[in-house]
């Protein structure tokens, strides 16, 4: 059942292009509708959760099943998905109008990715995981690019792709090192109960390394965010949905999936929390220079992934610290779980309402925008409920993990573990920085956008208050932001302390584990931090005219976008110039590097493989018959290289042939001699008809131009090839068959010269293709010489 | 230019140089010789003719199409190994035997020579075709 649930979605993909074709007059997203929602009620009837696994066999010879298993995590995942997907599934029913949108491809994609990203978070074989981690950046591929007519989607589906797909092959690497580790298993539940002994292992950092550079690119951490940003071309409700609530968090899904096979090291402790810190700050700070709403939303979301990150990364301190502290770094999980939930309901709700604005006044740019207070209302009560939760301000949901954030940040500045003592402090002062920066650009959203005076002048279109379906997604997400901020508890033991037992792997289950988040503190350092981020926050939006030429500092040159434009034209052209200087189109280009190579590599082989012993015991007599025969072809080849005619060429040549043809009387060798004297008559004759054809222009009778490396090749290739001679004939261990054929000959194949023997009985097989060969070529020649393409016509038959 | 000498000289020494081609092909298999050389001096005896008419009078008087000779070649070949199949034994096993004809008397026979036949054509064919085309070119 489960297995099909997640597959579900990519099987109604199917239908929906016949839907969207035959069924003209209703919406297509009515029809997608349904399935998302039936999928959210599925699943939340597993409440409170039994974990429970199932497989289907795939392919069980390389150990690859669709095996799936849902515990905690995989459950708070799956809801999200299910759940903002069912909303944004009916936001997007009217935000795209069905006479001009080609919502047939919409929704699959949108199907696709849905059912891709259930995939991601309830597989437990690591293949398919991998398998729908890849169809999550394929299908956000297609969805982000799906205004294909423009020039920005197509860069920023470009860019997602690359990265992603960077990101998504080194997570195949690791797994396939993990799966190296374990002995070939690839079930993750398989590799944490093996991993206790891994630390160790040589391959335990690269594995690391390589699944954190995964989780990285996909949760658009720093310095790989840059993605997303551009990824905003895409529909609002794909921004909302992919880019806010469910593919940049399974990044945060990796992390923690992983977090109890290699949360026993120190680096993956200071990467998780160190890179997310740094992203947390680096993002929320230039959210507040964006002047698209959508770009805003877009750095908002990156520094929330990084804060979710860092929190992740701070209870992985949970698998160090005495029992009395693991409770405390377990807080951190609880916090990263509780404001992955947060962070979904908020930010699709924001998006939704920048997607309202856009829909309404045609604009997205917060220069023109302002004073819609009174124009829109109940968008402007979801988006302040959005960003006060966003910039952590109670009662929101919002503000509560924002605490236990910031708690968890000061728990770890106490830690001492991994010289964290030393350096610890600098996180709860990055934290709150990356807070400040949050409020201001929280409050930034809100009032340049609804607050101030109306500039009706600025407005591409008429505004007014958008249609009740599109209000309904964002107002049912505001409602659950005030829900879970007034009520966490309804979340904390039925949703956030499975998937925590799921993340801290074990650490628990003689205590057992439970939740409890409580609004009130008394008075620890989190509240003042908190009142300190309102307080500077709102010093900062009132004064943020007077500072803002700070960002002139950051240019458009050293910024990372930059550095990937760069890098990506660089590596086109260095490829291009590269591959232009090597191909140079000669064939005696080419010819050098055949030949270069095969004396390197002969070379090599006889230096290091060879113990050189010339043995001459079984070389026979040189009689002076050998000697004058070898002399002339020495002469004739002499004459062939040095020849100042073509026609000296061509007859030295034949000199030479008809020599080889006396070796082959020489050495008893009739047959032989025949077919080469005869053979060599012919190509002689052919040769002379060449010469006689060639073009007047070029028959200048020029000698051969002497060229050093061309000297230098050639007499390595001569010399390489007698020493490989000398060596082989020097070492001939077995005996030959030869005996066999003319002992056989008469008895066996009835006839005397064994040559002919050999050559029709013995081995006839090789005959048979060799006169197919002649044929080829006598027809070649004939197709060559008659079906040439008349004059005027000579691309008819290229 | 009158070519009497060449002409007639080339009638008579065709004949010997076809003979010679026919006679290295059933010696093939006891000495020196086989389908090979005698298709290639076959063609020579041909091209000599060549060289003393021109291109149309070699054409009607041996009024063969060399490419069709190709392929029958390659069918015999094929056809001699193909041969064996029929009697439950692997692709190109030869048979051979002596056997009592009628007015030749003792015949030692062997399936080789049809094989050596199929070689003999198709050199011939590639040959002259190869010749021919090119000659024939402008």
């Amino acid at each position: 059942m489960l297995n099909l649930a997640i597959v579900s979605p990519l099987i109604y993909a199917l239908f929906v292009p016949f839907l969207y074709k035959y069924v003209r007059s209703i919406h297509t997203g009515w029809f997608v509708l349904p399935l998302p929602v039936l999928l959210f009620l599925y699943f939340i009837q597993h409440l409170p959760l039994t974990p429970y696994g199932q497989t289907i066999p795939w392919i069980p010879s390389l150990g690859m099943d669709f095996q799936v298993y849902m515990d905690g995590l995989g459950l708070l995942f799956s809801l999200l998905i299910t759940g903002i997907g069912s909303l944004v599934v009916l936001y997007s029913t009217y935000y795209l109008p069905k006479e001009k949108e080609k919502l047939g491809h919409f929704y699959v994609y949108l199907l696709l990715f849905m059912g891709a990203m259930l995939g991601v978070v309830l597989s437990d074989n690591a293949m398919a995981l991998y398998l729908f981690w890849e169809l999550t950046s394929f299908s956000s591929f297609l969805l982000i690019g799906y205004w294909n007519e423009r020039e920005r989607s197509r860069y920023g589906a470009q860019k997602s792709m690359l990265i992603t797909v960077l990101g998504g092959l080194s997570l195949l690497g690791g797994f396939l090192l993990l799966s190296v580790m374990s002995g070939g298993s690839y079930s993750i539940r398989d590799w944490m109960a093996m991993a206790d002994a891994w630390p160790q292992h040589p391959l335990f950092f690269p594995a690391m390394l390589l699944i954190l550079l995964g989780a990285f690119t996909k949760s658009a951490q720093f310095p790989f965010y840059i993605w997303l940003p551009d990824a905003m071309e895409a529909p609002t409700p794909v921004s909302a949905y992919l880019h806010s609530a469910t593919m940049v968090k399974a990044g945060i899904y990796l992390v923690a999936r992983f977090t109890p096979i290699f949360a026993v090291s120190s680096l993956w402790v200071w990467l998780v929390m160190g890179i997310g810190m740094a992203t947390l700050c680096w993002a929320s700070f230039h959210a507040a220079r964006q002047t698209d709403l959508k770009g805003l939303l877009a750095y908002s979301t990156v520094s929330q992934l990084g804060l979710i990150m860092s929190l992740l990364g701070a209870g992985a301190l949970a698998f160090h610290g005495d029992p009395g502290d693991r409770r405390l770094y377990m807080a951190a999980v609880v916090a990263a779980v509780f404001h992955l939930i947060n962070h979904a309901t908020f930010k699709g709700s924001l998006f939704m309402v920048a997607g309202i604005v856009d829909h309404e006044t045609g604009t997205r740019d917060i220069r023109r925008l302002g004073g819609l207070l009174s124009v829109m209302p109940v968008t402007f009560t979801v988006a302040v409920i959005g960003s006060l939760s966003m910039a952590g301000v109670p009662p929101f949901n919002g503000f509560l993990s924002k605490e236990m954030f910031f708690a968890a940040m000061v728990q770890v500045a106490n830690a001492h573990l991994f010289s964290l003592d030393v350096w610890g402090i600098l996180f709860p002062v990055l934290a709150w920085v990356g807070s400040v920066f949050t409020f201001l650009y929280s409050l930034l959203f809100v009032g340049k956008t609804f607050l101030g005076a109306p500039r009706p002048s600025e407005w591409p279109k008429r505004p007014h208050e958008a249609p009740v379906g599109m209000l309904v997604a964002p107002v049912v997400l505001a409602v659950l932001v005030i829900g879970f901020g007034l009520f966490p508890n309804v979340l904390s033991n039925t949703v956030i302390a499975p998937a925590v037992d799921a993340v801290v792997n074990g650490l628990f289950r003689r205590e057992g584990l439970s939740v409890h988040i409580s609004h009130w503190h008394g008075w620890t350092a989190e509240v003042w931090m908190t009142i300190g981020v309102i307080v500077l926050g709102v010093l900062l939006y009132r004064t943020f005219d007077s500072w803002k030429r700070v960002y002139g500092a950051f240019s458009q040159r050293l910024s990372l976008n930059h550095l990937y434009d760069t890098v990506v034209r660089q590596m086109e052209e260095q490829s291009y110039s590269l591959t232009s200087r090597y191909m140079t189109g000669y064939v005696r280009t080419y010819f050098l590097y055949i030949l270069s190579v095969m004396i390197a590599l002969l070379v090599a082989t006889i230096v290091l493989k060879v113990d050189g012993r010339l043995s001459l015991s079984h070389l026979a007599e040189v009689g002076i018959h050998e000697l004058i025969l070898a002399l002339v072809a020495l002469i004739g080849t002499a004459t062939t290289v040095a020849a100042k005619s073509r026609l000296v060429a061509i007859i030295a040549l034949g000199s030479v042939g008809y020599t080889v043809s006396l070796f082959f009387v020489l050495f008893r060798a009739p047959d032989l001699a025949l077919t080469q004297l005869v053979i060599e008559t012919i190509s002689v004759s052919l040769f002379l008809l060449c010469f006689y054809h060639l073009p007047k222009l070029s028959r200048h009778e020029k000698g051969v131009r002497f060229r050093l490396g061309n000297a230098l090749i050639s007499i390595g290739v001569g010399a390489l090839v007698s020493v490989i001679a000398l060596l082989a004939y020097s070492e001939k261990n077995f005996a030959s068959i030869a005996q066999y054929h003319i002992e056989n000959a008469y008895e066996k194949a009835a006839g005397k010269n064994i040559v002919n023997v050999i050559l029709v009985d013995f081995r006839g097989f090789d005959t048979l293709f060799e006169i197919c060969v002649l044929a080829i070529a006598a027809l070649g020649i004939y197709a060559l010489v008659k079906l040439k393409a008349p004059k005027g016509e000579s691309g008819k038959y290229e | 230019m009158n070519e009497l000498i060449l002409r007639t000289v080339t009638a008579v020494v065709t004949f010997m140089i076809i003979l010679f081609g026919i006679q290295l092909f059933f010696a093939g298999h006891y000495y020196p010789g086989g389908g090979f050389i005698a298709g290639l001096v076959t063609a020579g005896a041909i091209i000599l003719l060549l060289l003393a008419f021109d291109i149309k009078t070699v054409r009607s008087m041996i009024p063969i199409s060399y490419r069709t000779l190709i392929g029958i070649g390659l069918l015999f070949a094929l056809g001699t190994g193909l041969g064996g199949l029929l009697f439950d034994v692997p692709f190109l096993t030869h048979a051979h035997g002596h056997v009592m004809l009628p007015l030749l008397g003792d015949v030692s026979l062997h399936t080789a020579v049809l094989f050596d036949l199929g070689v003999y054509l198709v050199v011939v064919g590639v040959t002259m075709t190869i010749i021919e085309t090119i000659g024939e070119d402008e």
